[in-house]
């Protein structure tokens, strides 16, 4: 028999009985449902977890530091040291080449510096960071009071707010506020002094820059590795490094004896497309003399726990679907029991075991498909409806609101699929029942 | 008509039931051969196995033993699904109990038999006019058998049975049900599809008279065997 015929018979047939199968199809769409709501909570919450790692920068990141520059205790004097070959030197060369290279969105050095500001006539002593352009994005700036800086070279400083607090208990009455910062500026000996470049020393002159409060935020965002959230004064980078301030690192430069006018970073952050990139990126950033290293391992701990997640999730709602299952079993050998004349006249008129097979087949598909959508529906407004109720607590409790529910296209299709699979293997024996069926004996007048 | 070769023949033919210890001979060594074209009376008392010999040579049943040959194709020899397509093709069947489908209607049920056969659903509709025409009852197409007689659901019966065009017509008891007059005019629409479009007709009747009058040939089966296969005029 023609699909389309096969089709017209079994939903005539389907509607023959129509409480029954739609109560048995209701069964299918509430195990899909449930199937639906775990998952798109399971794909909610790690988009949600993934989109917020990456935005914060951990995983698109890699930590480059030279290869020479042994900090470590069991590191001895320079002198001692045997000179690796490829060890290169993380300079401003460095930071332009590896800039060019392919994939590299950004790459921009740690910048912070313990210095005195001044604030309404008092001075104070705090930790100033460099906040690359990219941190803008990181979510973290999301609630702050204020806004970001308006362009990466303004005269405009962010707060965190403890800090903010020690200037003005009432910390929106900030913004807009002058402030100074006091600080330490590395100028050559050699360029003053005429010598040639790299072999003389340099001094530190103080100096004094004008800040508009432009913001106050909550905790400074982890721009890559290093030092996570003790930034309590945050500039634009590009600001940051025209203050070329006496950084930690410079003194340990003086110490090196390597004292070029170029600044030598301790350590730069390369921020890649995509986290997909990293590895690739940071296997040609080793090979280019640099030390790197990068926190993919742990995403990848990360995806491997969302993926329990789902399975757990998809085993609990299998359950359910399972139940629904046995429910399609059920009213399909009913049906073959009812219509076992109606059979044996197919048959009589010429129906293959085949047809029969198939029409049953289909009866359990239609069951299975509207039973998956009308699923997959239920499922997508129990997951809004969890997702709602979840912001409605998130805004009394003063929270930005998030999206933990989300049903891609693809877990719509998975479902519907799933479900006519699930029918169709439910099918099974009633159909090869029904095309075992003698004629003779179901057409036996009694 | 004896020039042509034979519509059915039956060689030998046997089918048993076996039930624990017990064998029930339904049918038992049955040799016939039934011209194109003849109508055929099968008389015979009840449990006799007239309608196990019609199912046979319907294909919806296998014999034990023996060869069932219809149109030149031994039906023992056949896969199940060379079976089911000499249903739809060459036989069409009619019952004691009329066995229409009775949540479609006329149409519907006499298009099945189309379905089956995945006819060209744009000649279908013209198809079921015509056969229900041939039976009187074009006027009910949309009808429900519940709305119609016992007659008038054996005529519809009849045309679903005819709609594929086939080569032999298998009636089984399909006066049972039915009143004597009605009866009548049922054989009577039996006969005249005998000669137009031209069958070979299988009937299987309890009720001599009606058989003779109708029926070119009568043969009579008691307890399995063919007791007789004489010409009824
Ligand atoms: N499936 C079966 N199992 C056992 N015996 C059967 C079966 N079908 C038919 N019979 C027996 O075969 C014999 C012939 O039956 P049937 O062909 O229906 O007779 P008729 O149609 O002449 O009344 C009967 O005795 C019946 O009981
Ligand atoms: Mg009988």
């Amino acid at each position: 028999m023609k699909l389309r015929d096969l089709s017209d018979l079994a939903f005539r047939n389907l509607r023959e009985a129509v409480l029954r199968n739609s109560l048995t199809t209701l069964g299918v769409a509430v195990g899909v449902a449930s199937l639906v709501a775990m998952l798109s909570l399971g794909v909610g919450l790690q988009q949600l977890a993934t989109s917020r790692l990456a935005r914060s920068g951990l995983f698109d990141s890699i930590f480059v530091t030279p290869k020479t520059n042994l900090r470590g205790p069991g590191a001895g004097p320079p002198a001692t040291r045997t000179p690796d070959a490829k060890a290169r030197l993380l300079d401003a060369d460095a930071r332009a080449e590896i800039s060019r290279m392919p994939n590299v969105v950004e790459v921009y050095p740690q910048i912070r510096f313990f210095t005195e500001v001044r604030y309404d006539g008092k001075p104070y002593a705090t930790m100033v960071a460099g906040m690359p352009e990219s941190s803008k994005v990181s979510g973290a700036f999301d609630g702050m009071q204020g806004h970001f800086f308006s362009s990466a070279n303004a005269d405009e400083a962010i707060l965190q707010a403890e800090f903010a607090k020690e200037l003005n208990p009432q910390t929106s009455s900030l913004i807009g506020k002058d402030l100074i910062l006091r600080y330490a500026e590395r100028q050559s000996l050699g360029a003053q002094g005429g010598d040639a470049a790299g072999s003389g020393g340099f001094s530190v002159v103080p100096k004094e820059k004008h800040f508009v409060i432009i913001g106050v935020v909550e905790t400074e965002p982890a721009s890559g590795f290093g030092g996570f959230g003790n930034g309590r004064l945050l500039i634009p980078l590009t600001i940051a490094e025209t203050l070329r301030a006496a950084q930690v690192n410079d003194l340990r430069d003086i110490l090196r004896g390597s004292s070029s006018d170029k600044p030598s970073y301790s350590s730069l952050t390369v921020r890649v497309k995509s986290p997909s990139l990293v590895e690739a990126t940071e296997a040609k950033l080793k090979d280019l003399g640099f030390s790197a290293f990068s926190l993919l391992d742990i995403s990848k701990t990360l995806r491997g726990f969302f993926k329990v997640l789902d399975i757990l999730l998809v085993i609990f709602s299998s359950v359910a679907l399972a139940v629904a299952t046995l429910g399609i079993v059920n009213t399909l050998v009913m049906a073959v029991l009812e219509r076992r004349r109606e059979i044996g006249v197919l048959k009589a008129l010429g129906a293959a075991d085949r047809d029969v097979k198939q029409l049953f087949f289909v009866e359990a598909a239609v069951m299975g498909l509207v039973g998956g959508i009308v699923g997959t529906v239920i499922g997508w407004l129990i997951g809004r409806t969890i997702a709602f109720g979840t912001n409605v607590y998130l805004h009394s409790q003063n929270l930005s609101s998030v999206d933990i529910s989300s049903v891609p296209w693809w877990l719509v299709l998975l479902s519907i699929l799933f479900a006519v699979g699930v029918s169709l293997a439910a099918g099974l024996y009633p159909a090869s029942r029904a095309a075992r069926l003698d004629p003779v004996q179901a057409l036996r007048y009694e | 008509m004896t020039e042509l070769p034979p519509a059915i023949r039956l060689e030998s033919v046997s089918r048993q039931y076996t039930m624990g210890e017990s064998v029930i001979r339904a049918v038992n060594d049955v040799s016939l051969t039934i011209p194109s074209g003849e109508f055929l009376a099968l008389l015979g008392s009840s449990g006799s196995g007239k309608s196990t010999l019609l199912n046979l040579i319907a294909g919806l049943d296998r014999p034990s033993t023996g060869a069932v040959i219809a149109q030149g194709n031994d039906l023992s020899k056949m896969s199940s699904l060379a079976l089911a397509r000499y249903r739809r093709q060459t036989v069409g069947m009619v019952f004691q109990s009329f066995n229409l489908l009775p949540r479609m209607t006329l149409e519907e049920n006499v298009e099945l038999p189309l379905r089956l056969a995945e006819v060209d659903r744009s000649e279908r509709a013209t198809r079921v006019r015509e056969a229900l025409q041939r039976v009187g009852l074009e006027k009910r197409i949309g009808h429900r058998p519940s709305e119609l007689s016992g007659g008038e659901q054996q005529r519809t019966a009849v045309a679903r049975a005819l709609v594929n065009r086939p080569k032999i017509l298998l009636a089984d008891e399909p006066t049972g049900n039915l009143d004597s007059a009605t009866g009548e005019a049922i054989l009577t629409l039996l006969r005249e599809i005998q000669k137009n479009p031209g069958m070979t007709i299988v009937m299987v009747t309890h009720e001599r008279i009606l058989a003779e009058r109708f029926a070119d040939r009568l043969a009579v089966m008691g307890d399995g065997k063919l007791l007789s296969n004489g010409a009824a005029r």
